[in-house]
């Protein structure tokens, strides 16, 4: 459980590099899997906030990449999602190379706009587009957790079923939280809703009224981003209550 | 040095290119933003800058296209850790919009169209660092990168660029943003990495 400290600021704290040991490796699909770091140290975070993961090769080149976390915290054990990026610097060695006892450094938590706070009573919405599932999947778990009784609806859009990040955990019932898949390129036989990319109707059927004033929260790809977000513009939602978040081709 | 990260080689190393430090290169043009991507009209347009005193200098559409532009070609630094380098802008020197406006203000707030604020210290904004951009690669500036018009202050990290810009107001002190409130770093100079509070 986090601690009693929960930043959804980082004011005052320095956010330090941190060795991070690998505990734990969980397959969540063909290119994606979750990875489970013991930190020396960790204050606790927010559901939506991400961490910086660095490596350094051993002529001392080093780089960055940023990852949501997955999960609220266990103690000082965090959960990283990693999709494979083909052709990425980062993702492939810790998708594929990096082993349980191994170590990298993360720092964190980062971000403290694109979080929901689990003492939030709006109505949530969670819209995601392929592995802009992992913060939203965060927020789904911090409510769990608190016992929280606020209602969510998760829209995720993927482009086939074996894409799906969580399928098990999402197929158990969770009251007060629905869940619709979108299919972009692929559906299970005798899905109703034919495979193609989110639309106004999808939104407007499987989300919220925007008279319900819910708290958005997009996540994905740049152009699924812009296209959930001005659709739910249009749809009458305050865009002040839209929080996006973008996975880049290029966070890879 | 950090921890040797073990089988871990990483790219080439971008042959001669220079980058700040935990960052990398990128070709494409990623987009962040915190929200939807909000649409101005241009004939509803304006920019402004705001003393201390109160007293507000407004500039229309048409008045920004009919001052002296330039084309700046900078190298951006984002602090999700891409970095673009050789972009090429056209748009108005802060120089120029600044030349007439009487302050004794240390500090800026930038305010844009959809509620995103910004702040740098004015001596950033000053002295060819800083431009209203409007166009970007030849074409008018896609709305996903800020058009109408931007603002463009390439020697700090990106999130200071503010996208959709509306205005400049002016302050004897300094007043954190929104991402400056939001855990990052008040300056945001890529070249000392000051990506987060504290750094």
């Amino acid at each position: 459980m986090a601690r009693a400290e929960i930043p959804g600021r980082l004011s005052g704290r320095r956010l330090g590099w941190q060795a991070a040991r690998l505990t734990e490796v969980r397959e969540e699909t063909p290119t994606a899997r979750t990875l489970v770091f013991q930190m020396p140290d960790w204050p606790g975070h927010l559901p939506g906030q991400h961490v910086d993961v660095r490596l350094t090769a051993e002529d001392g080149y080093s780089t960055q990449r940023s990852y949501s976390l997955a999960a609220p915290a266990d103690g000082d054990r965090i959960e990283l999602t990693v999709q494979d990026v083909p052709g990425g610097e980062v993702s492939p060695y810790l998708t594929e190379v990096l082993e349980v006892g191994d170590e990298v450094e993360i720092r964190g938590p980062v971000g403290g706009w694109f979080v929901w706070r689990p003492t939030g009573t709006a109505p949530v919405l969670l819209v995601a587009g392929g592995s802009g599932l992992v913060p939203l999947m965060a927020m789904i778990r911090a409510r769990r957790t608190a016992g929280s009784r606020t209602p969510f609806r998760l829209l995720y859009s993927v482009r086939e079923p074996a894409q799906r990040l969580y399928a098990e955990e999402l197929r158990r019932p969770m009251p007060g939280l629905d869940v619709t898949y979108l299919y972009t390129r692929t559906a299970p036989d005798g899905w109703s809703r034919p495979p193609g990319r989110l639309g106004v109707a999808d939104l407007n059927t499987y989300g919220w009224p925007a008279q319900f004033e819910p708290d958005c929260f997009v996540c994905g790809p740049t152009g699924f981003v812009e296209t959930a977000a001005d659709i739910l513009v249009a749809l009458g939602h305050d865009p002040r209550r839209i929080k996006t978040e973008r996975f880049g081709p290029t966070g890879g | 040095m950090g921890i040797i990260s073990r089988g871990f080689h990483g790219r080439s190393r971008d042959g001669d290119v220079k980058l700040p430090p935990g960052q990398y290169l990128t070709h494409d043009f990623p987009v962040l933003s915190a929200g939807p991507t909000p649409r101005v009209p241009l004939e509803r347009w304006e920019f402004t800058v705001t003393t201390e005193a109160g007293q507000v200098h407004r500039w229309s559409w048409q008045d920004i296209l009919a001052l002296p532009s330039v084309t700046p070609t900078v190298d951006l630094h984002c602090v999700t850790k891409w970095s673009k380098l050789g972009t090429n802008w056209q748009g108005v020197s802060l120089d120029v919009l600044l030349a007439d406006v009487e302050t004794a203000a240390d500090y800026a707030l930038v305010h844009s169209y959809g509620g995103y604020t910004t702040n740098l210290p004015l001596e950033d904004l000053l002295d060819g660092q800083a431009w209203i951009a409007y166009r970007y690669d030849g074409e008018d500036l896609m709305p996903e990168h800020g058009g109408p018009a931007r603002l463009l202050v390439p020697h700090l990290y990106l999130w200071k660029s503010a996208k959709w810009v509306r205005g400049i107001q002016l302050l004897l002190e300094d007043e954190p943003g929104f991402w400056e409130t939001a855990g990052y770093h008040n300056y945001g100079d890529p070249w000392r990495e000051q990506r987060y509070q504290g750094d």
